[in-house]
């Protein structure tokens, strides 16, 4: 019964809406850029926030990273001199790192080396990765074809190499790479293994830090080459000419770029980053070093994650509500323009939540109405955005339930009152109105 | 939710309504305007009354209260030996579209419907189903000469043809009491005529007909005239 008479009273709010259609549809777009800002804005918020989280989770929440960093108190003196500058990670650091702490899962010290890497007669940037066997323990990235490193190769100082994805992609296209040779500098190197890329330089990025001489002035997005750490020290040595702007250059030495220790659990990370930077306090009398915690910067990212999110949402509701208030508005006017339908609809013997079913039900269509088609243009959107602002976005079923919840919601609370209007005119002074 | 049997046979002994020293009073800041005073009026079933008296004497205010769109400030009103005094809101909207039929002198229909939506409007809100009703609006507005005209709306009517679609909805649940305040008013003389024979026809098909009229070839045809003077009935012959 009561739907059977919903269905009228549909029939008869669509043909009062149809009357004024410009009038509903100026009104219902309050409601439509409402509803699609909330989409949009979460899509977005909900975008930022997971691609922050996944960048920070590839560096591993149980890892803390410290990096070499260029003292600040030497960047000023620029390069006329030709003294050598030491500074940074040293091995003697990963050996203490190893002896003072005792949870310590592994310790993974890299040397990071921009290089260009030849294959027949092709050549592309890279970064060589100086590292031991254990280095996948640190990393979420597979191994793909053949094997990582060994402690055979790094006892033997072999002259071997596992390279990226990024690499193989770039230097190899339809040939397989195992057992073919890269060349690096002068010497050849034989590709025993494939890994997953694993963006290392986006990461950094992500961390607003990875101020190293290295990785800075590197197109960030280069594939890596892994090499045996003995290797790299024999081969490369530990001394790097910098060319600084167009007047000099400076010679650097820096034994290791990066130190990762890994421990047991998620628990222990924070009391040993403490230990570690109470040894490195004591050993290094320069600040040339930073270390970095990706689960501190991972809860940090998510807390103004959600920040961002409340301020969107909060802006788009606000949007809402000033559809909402505009629909509150169009609603009284057709009050009180039809006042005499409602004084004639009560003679001929309407109830009062008859006539406030008949204005709330006008309401409700128009901001379900406003509210579909807001989340179609809210949908679309963030599928603009992500095409052409190549920023992720992601539309959560969540947020789709939230806006068509509101629309109805601001359906009934800014159609009650108008509603409630209507209903407590006194039916003889409606009649006599005009 | 289909309504409380409304009881349209009547058990008081064919008395259709009974007022008892009523009155209606308005509060204009600090001065008490009465419009009724002691009004004491009894109808029968099936008698047809004019109503009659100068503008302002309080004959729409009379009918008003006969139709239950008003209350009583004091006195008593029986509809059908129910005490209107006593009756909410929903119940004074129940009967209105149950019991009582309107015909205004301004037609009032509701513009953006047709004939056969306006008249179905008094169906709708007792839960009659939406072929049931059609049906009978269609039927209805056959009876009152209109079957030519369902789909049009009421700008694109005559004021007799509006004042005949009125009538048609004033019947459209079969009420005991047809009330109408100068349903001649705004017409010509012809058409007014001819909304006079609809009203006599249904007086003999047995309504209880109550019309407040200017005009006296109306008082002629009642059986009974009653004539207000001043918010007071003047004179009142008995009726039979
Ligand atoms: N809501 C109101 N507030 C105050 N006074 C009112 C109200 N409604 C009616 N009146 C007064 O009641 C009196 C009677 O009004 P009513 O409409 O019943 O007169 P009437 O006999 O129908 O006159 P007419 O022949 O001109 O239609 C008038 O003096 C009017 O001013
Ligand atoms: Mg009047």
């Amino acid at each position: 019964m009561f739907l059977f008479r919903f269905k009228r009273t549909a029939k008869l709010g669509l043909k009062s809406l149809w009357m004024h259609k410009l009038r509903s549809s100026l009104t219902t777009l309050g409601i439509i850029f409402g509803v699609s800002s909330v989409i949009a804005m979460l899509a977005i918020g909900e975008g930022a926030s997971q691609e922050a989280q996944a960048q920070i989770a590839r560096l591993g929440s149980q890892n803390i990273i410290i990096k070499t960093a260029k003292p600040p108190e030497e960047q000023d003196v620029s390069g006329q001199d030709e003294s050598m500058r030491e500074y940074g990670l040293t091995y003697a650091d990963a050996e203490r790192f190893r002896n003072s702490i005792p949870n310590v899962e592994v310790i993974v010290p890299s040397r990071l080396i921009p290089q260009q890497a030849w294959y027949r007669n092709r050549k592309v940037a890279i970064e060589i990765v100086g590292t031991v066997p254990w280095y996948p323990e640190i990393t979420p990235a597979q191994i793909k074809l053949g094997r990582f490193l060994t402690s055979i190769d790094l006892h033997h100082k072999q002259s071997i190499c596992v390279v990226d994805e990024k690499v193989v992609d770039e230097l190899f296209l339809f040939d397989d790479p195992l057992g073919q040779d890269i060349k690096l500098q002068s010497d050849y190197y034989r590709v025993v293994g494939v890994v997953q890329s694993q963006s290392r330089g986006e990461a950094a990025e992500a961390l607003g830090g990875g101020d190293s001489a290295e990785g800075k002035g590197q197109g960030a997005n280069v594939g890596n080459i892994y090499i045996p750490l003995t290797t790299v020290k024999n081969r490369f040595g530990e001394i790097s000419i910098q060319f600084s702007g167009s007047s000099g250059r400076s010679v650097e030495r820096v034994e290791l770029q990066e130190i990762t220790v890994k421990v047991g659990s998620v628990d222990e990370v924070l009391p040993t980053r403490d230990t570690l930077e109470t040894l490195l306090d004591r050993f290094h009398k320069k600040n040339d070093y930073q270390v970095i915690v990706p689960l501190e910067l991972l809860k940090q990212a998510k807390a103004t994650q959600r920040i961002f999110s409340i301020v969107l949402g909060s802006i788009a509701a606000i949007s809402l509500l000033v559809g909402g208030i505009g629909i509150m508005n169009i609603m009284l006017a057709t009050v009180s323009e039809r006042t005499r339908e409602i004084g004639i609809r009560r003679a001929l013997g309407a109830k009062k939540r008859d006539i406030i079913m008949q204005f709330l039900s006008e309401t409700l269509m128009l901001t379900l109405l406003g509210g579909i088609l807001g989340i179609s243009l809210g949908s679309f959107i963030p599928y603009m955005v992500q095409q052409f602002g190549k920023m992720p976005t992601v539309i959560t079923g969540e947020s789709l339930l939230l806006a068509f919840g509101i629309s109805a919601g601001i359906g009934v609370i800014f159609g009650l009152y108008p509603a409630y209007r209507a209903a407590n005119m006194d039916p003889i002074e409606s009649l006599r109105h005009e | 939710m289909r309504d409380r049997d409304v009881d349209k046979t009547n058990k008081t002994n064919g008395q259709a309504l009974r007022m008892d020293r009523l009155c209606k009073s308005y509060q204009l800041g600090s001065m008490e305007l009465k419009v009724l005073r002691d009004i004491d009026l009894t109808i029968n079933n099936g008698e047809y009354i004019a109503i009659m008296g100068p503008s302002g004497s309080g004959k729409s205010t009379l009918l008003n209260m006969i139709g239950c769109l008003d209350r009583p400030t004091s006195g008593d009103y029986w509809l059908g030996g129910e005490n209107v005094a006593l009756l909410e809101d929903d119940d004074l909207s129940l009967i209105r579209g149950a019991r009582i039929g309107f015909v205004f002198q301004s037609f009032n229909l509701i513009s953006q419907l047709n004939v056969v939506e306006n008249i179905e409007v008094p169906m709708y809100y007792q839960g009659c189903s939406e072929r049931e009703s059609e049906q009978r609006a269609k039927k209805l507005a056959d009876m009152v000469g209109l079957g030519d005209r369902l789909k049009h709306r009421p700008t694109e009517l005559s004021g007799g043809q509006q004042q005949r679609v009125a009538i048609a909805r004033s019947l459209a649940n079969d009420p005991l009491i047809i009330l109408a305040d100068e349903p001649t008013g705004n017409l010509d003389s012809e058409s007014g005529a001819e909304i006079l024979k609809i009203l006599d026809r249904l007086h003999n098909e047995g309504k209880t007909l109550i019309v407040v009229t200017h005009d006296p070839g109306i008082a002629k045809t009642a059986g009974r005239l009653v004539e207000l003077f001043d918010g007071r009935i003047k004179r009142q012959p008995k009726s039979e």
